[in-house]
């Protein structure tokens, strides 16, 4: 049995008393809630996909409460420790403690007005330590947690004993948890589960996405040699959402994201309507937007901020003035893309490129919670490619298109803390870890070998050179099972888990600017100013002093870090000259970018776009070329002493970044002397001093050669030995898998810095020993993460054989917008040393000029 | 924008303390050409093994690499004297532990030469076996060779691990440097898993009085001379 037929009647399947709850409250149970009960009394796993407002929570629920309901007198009182307890029956698992604590309050009414003999309690970070101990010796019935701390739970002594009696478990939010390591993390958690408890059955619940089966699998042990899938229950689909894109008034921006000159509109939409959440790729668009809305609220609406740097408090405080109805808009980030349901809001706004057909309906999904009426959304264009990103997202939502990623291969840093998890509990065989780990979706086919070395990592470190032995953190007894060394491992363990890597972050304080410092970092500067938040560690690493951005709703300008602390002033400009916290943090998906491209090949389809976009690529068409659906096309041109290559590849920053990376390798190679690039979603731009047109008229420079696959070989070798983003990528394994602690016992508070830089190991494993697993599995994130090394290969494989490209003498339409970032953006490409001689040699003009 | 200005291309640059001129070599060493002397600070050998200890397992090759890059140095220039500015051995026990090949190469490396290993913090009581010669500091003319920085006029120090941090168009390079004003220097750490301090550090105000000293930055093929106000 796959798809369960939703006409199960609800005579058989619903008892009396919530047959009667469901009336009283004027609703009828729902066919997919039906569809549950018959799959939990049948001990199937299910996966559950239904659209937002569907009462997806209460179907995950309902087969959880009715078996209580059935098993116990109802006299009984609803009460705490009174209540006979028959041990665990329930665990719920959510991306979101905030999603946790929200849950139980809404479990609380059904449970209250019933009279149900049922406890349920939330155990997150925030659980006092009183609670969580009482909670492993008296399990409520029904657990709401986090993946975080199922790991904590299941390394525990007691895990046995706290989940033998486990009957169901509750995934929520599925389809967000498995993109990411914390997918992996939750997995190794359920293969655990089914080992301590196998009548344990999982049911996931989760929006639409691209392949249903990848969730199916992730929700049953999996076997060698046969794919397992749990059953599916579709809901029906609601009502189709409204999508428009803003028909600007104005001049469509040829770059950028700020999306000022539509300002107006945007406030006269949020004016218009009771209730509008504005959602913006990052935060600094948050920032800006926020601030330049206040600009303009003449009608003084509450407008307010979200974003993932705000204090925890203030989000809160955000949060609860939403649900009371007393926000007219909130202008924020993914960091609402998830979350607790609000339900009345009218519209949803996005602002910038929408990246995806699958987020952008998740997105629009949080507008209207009421299944049969439609969401209602407008897409806001920040530029000229924007504009044609929407179109082809408002056309996949159309056509109910889905592009979220496909399930993760179980990430070896993952599973390196699971290891150590498992040696905290009750001793291990390899061999049955190795089973069970197989047992889990993600890991279903991990080699023999692959495990054994993230084993011999968690004990020694797994070194060639073998000189850890005295230093093992788990040690194999003499039956073959592991065990951790001492007790102090388990308490780093404890400290240590889960798969988020915090950025490092900075203090950032308010000061009084120096004067006559223009530029210059000299001079003292006031010390110990309001503290105005907190900022990345990154981000204030690459600003020079005299740089201004937007921080808390704000222009301030950067003076000096100093002793750990950002000092930053008022600044009186109100442009921002560094307006990116590193660029949004999702690529333009495949589809989309697919989309686009046939949307551009296709003139007739250009009718659906503004006139300005349409005269755009006409005057492209006239003057070089619209690059086809499965081309690459590469456009040289001179310009001011430079000369440029543009080229489209439509894969999205990340990989272009890459892409630029690698080209200017092979350009400098071929004595094109490169200086340097820019990449945006779209495009990418490499300029050079040598003549790269000329180059390709005599034969000396061969785009086939460059655009060549094998670039991912030695160049890419070479390139990763030094790329930041790669030792970032390093970092973060090195911290999941336990090698490198973010915290060490018996120290409060993470410890900004590091006693040796992860940088610095980086260097020395890599020469050392370059097939290192932590090597391997940092390198495995380079595929898909920062570095977007999957997506640059496939394309690189698409357009082999099928470059086009037309020499200019001058730039095309088409490259403006790429060539507009220049300066915008961060510019890759140049060497460290290039930098530092270029610093070197303002010293030399500023001693010329005294003389 | 970007410059097309070439790179110097320079393995050594040269630094002129207390009116000595010195090699500054693009390893991290310095070198007194007059004197065939070699200094190299910070080596912290044996770093990794000794954070193993405490459970924290980083990769056991830190003194390979190390001595690696210090036996190329050594072949570079062929010092006669060869002086180890401190913080050699990362913790007390550290040259206990030193792997037999690395005890082996650095035995290779002291043959035929004068080694001279200064007493640091993290070293402050060096065996006598060690071979060569232990002192707290060392006067050679007008130069004074010691562990921690004292600002004295002529004094060639370690310790602090200077390095620079260089910004510009929304990228940053940090690197290790020498630092100095002309009448004193701070070197780099050699060691492969020394971290740093950024030189705009209160630590370096007082040592130089102010800010007024350059950075000489070591790149990945020269070492470029950058004021300190410069460095964020």
């Amino acid at each position: 049995m796959s798809i369960v037929p939703p006409a199960a009647s609800p005579d058989i399947a619903l008892p009396d008393a919530f047959r009667r709850w469901f009336a009283a409250r004027g609703w009828a149970p729902r066919a997919h809630q039906l569809a549950l009960l018959e799959t939990a009394r049948a001990a199937r796993a299910t996966l559950l996909i239904a659209p937002t407002g569907a009462g997806k929570t209460l179907a995950g629920f309902l087969p959880t409460l009715t078996e209580l309901a059935a098993a116990r007198p109802r006299t009984a009182s609803t009460g705490h420790d009174g209540a006979a307890s028959g041990g665990l029956h329930t665990l719920y698992i959510s991306p979101l403690k905030a999603l946790a604590v929200d849950i139980a309050r809404n479990l609380e009414r059904p449970i209250a007005e019933m009279a149900l003999p049922i406890r349920v309690e939330t155990r997150t970070g925030d659980t006092p330590p009183s609670r969580r101990q009482r909670q492993r010796r008296y399990p409520p019935d029904i657990l709401l947690t986090t993946p975080e701390q199922l790991a904590l739970l299941l390394a525990s002594d007691d895990a046995p004993y706290l989940f033998a009696s486990l009957k169901r478990i509750v995934l929520d939010e599925l389809h967000a948890l498995v993109t990411s390591k914390r997918g992996d993390l939750l997995s190794l958690g359920l293969a655990r589960l089914w080992r301590l408890a196998p009548q344990a059955v999982a049911t996931g619940l989760s929006a639409t996405v691209a392949e249903p089966d990848d969730l199916r699998r992730f929700l049953v042990p999996q076997r060698a040699g046969e794919v397992r899938l749990a059953d599916l229950v579709m809901a029906a689909a609601g009502a189709a959402p409204i999508v428009e894109m803003l028909d600007t008034k104005e001049r469509l921006p040829w770059a950028g994201h700020s999306a000022r000159h539509a300002l107006n509109e945007i406030y006269d939409l949020i004016k218009a309507n009771r209730t509008t959440l504005v959602f913006v790729n990052t935060r600094s668009q948050a920032e800006m937007l926020f601030q330049e809305l206040w600009r303009i609220n003449d009608d003084a609406l509450a407008i307010a901020l979200h974003h993932g740097s705000l204090d925890v408090a203030q989000r809160r405080k955000v949060e609860d003035a939403m649900a009371a109805g007393r926000l007219n808009a909130v202008v924020c980030t993914s960091s609402l893309d998830l979350g607790i349901d609000w339900g009345d809001i009218d519209l949803v706004v996005n602002v910038g490129a929408p990246k995806g057909a699958s987020r952008m309906m998740q997105r629009i999904g949080r507008a209207n919670h009421r299944l049969d009426e439609p969401s209602r959304a407008v897409m806001v264009p920040a530029n000229r490619f924007e504009v044609l990103e929407c179109r082809a997202a408002i056309d996949a939502i159309a056509a109910n298109a889905q592009d979220t990623p496909p399930l993760r291969t179980g990430a070896l840093d993952v599973l390196a803390q699971h290891v150590l998890g498992c040696a905290c509990g009750a001793p291990f065989l390899s061999d049955e870890l190795f089973d069970e780990v197989r047992s889990a979706a993600p890991y279903a086919s991990l080699a023999r070998s692959d495990f054994d070395d993230v084993v011999e990592f968690v004990a020694t470190g797994g070194y060639a050179l073998k000189t850890y032995e005295r230093f093992a953190r788990i040690r194999r007894g003499k039956d073959g099972r592991w065990r951790v060394a001492n007790p102090k491992v388990r308490q780093s363990y404890r400290l240590n888990v889960g798969t988020i890597v915090e950025e490092q972050m900075l203090k950032v304080r308010l000061v009084r600017a120096r004067h006559g410092a223009q530029g210059g970092a000299t001079g003292p500067i006031a010390r110990g100013g309001r503290l105005l938040g907190q900022i990345e560690e990154y981000f204030i690493e690459a600003l020079s002093a005299g740089d201004t951005f937007v921080f808390g709703g704000e222009v301030v300008r950067y003076e000096a870090l100093a002793n750990d602390e950002v000092y930053v002033s008022r600044a009186h400009d109100s442009d921002a000259r560094v307006p990116s916290y590193m660029g949004g943090k999702f690529p333009l998906s495949t589809y989309l970018a697919e989309r686009v491209r046939l949307l551009l090949a296709d003139e007739a389809a250009w009718r659906g776009l503004p006139d300005q976009v349409r005269a755009w690529l006409s005057l492209q068409k006239k003057l070089s070329r619209i690059p086809r659906p499965r081309e690459l096309m590469v456009e040289p041109f001179p310009r001011a002493a430079k000369h440029y290559l543009v080229t489209y590849p439509f894969e999205g920053r990340l990989a272009h970044q890459t892409l630029g990376m690698l080209l200017t390798r092979r350009l400098e190679r071929m004595r094109a002397r490169p200086l340097g690039f820019v990449a945006n979603e779209y495009a990418l731009a490499v300029w050079a001093l040598g003549d790269m047109s000329l180059m390709i008229r005599q034969g000396r420079l061969d785009l086939d050669a460059l655009f060549d696959p094998d670039m991912l070989g030695d160049d890419l070798e070479a390139w990763l030995a030094e790329s930041a983003l790669m030792k970032r990528t390093f970092r973060s394994c090195a911290i999941i898998s336990g090698l490198i602690p973010r915290r060490f016992p018996g120290e409060d508070k993470s410890r900004r810095q590091m006693l040796f830089s992860t940088d610095l190991v980086y260097d020395v494993l890599r020469k050392h020993q370059a097939d290192h697993v932590l090597l391997r599995a940092a390198r495995a994130d380079a595929a898909t993460g920062l570095l977007d090394l999957r997506r640059l290969g496939d394309m690189l494989s698409r357009i082999h054989g099928r470059i086009t490209h037309r020499a200019l003498d001058k730039i095309s339409p088409l490259a403006v917008p790429v060539m507009l970032e220049i300066g915008r953006e961060a510019v890759y490409g140049e060497a460290s040393d290039a930098l530092l001689a270029e610093a070197a040699e303002e010293l030399v003009k500023e001693a010329m000029a005294l003389d | 924008m970007t410059s097309a200005m070439p790179i110097a291309h320079r393995e050594t640059r040269t630094l002129t303390i207390a009116g000595v001129d010195l090699a500054a070599d693009l390893s991290g060493a310095l070198v007194w050409r007059e004197e065939r002397l070699l200094v190299v600070s910070d080596l912290h050998l044996e770093k990794g093994s000794s954070f193993a200890m405490r459970g924290v397992l980083l990769p056991p090759y830190d003194s390979a690499a190390t001595l690696a890059r210090l036996a190329a140095a050594i072949a570079r220039h062929d010092p006669r004297t060869v002086i180890a500015l401190g913080d050699s051995f990362h913790d007390g026990e550290a040259h206990q532990r030193l792997p037999v090949a690395a005890r082996e190469a650095l035995a290779a490396l002291r043959r035929g030469r004068d080694w001279i290993w200064i007493a640091g913090n993290h070293d402050p009581a060096l065996p006598r076996d060690l071979g060569g010669t232990v002192a707290g500091s060392i006067a050679v003319g007008p130069l004074t060779f010691r562990h921690e920085p004292t600002g004295a006029r002529g004094e060639i120090a370690g310790h602090l691990h200077p390095k620079a941090r260089v910004a510009a168009r929304g990228r940053a390079v940090e690197r290790r440097c020498f630092a100095t004003d002309g009448d004193r220097a701070v070197m780099p750490a050699f060691g492969a898993y020394a971290g740093g301090l950024s030189i705009r550090h209160s630590a370096f105000a007082r040592i130089f009085q102010g800010v007024a000293f350059m950075a000489h930055v070591l790149g990945d093929r020269g070492i470029h001379a950058i004021a300190a106000a410069r460095c964020c």
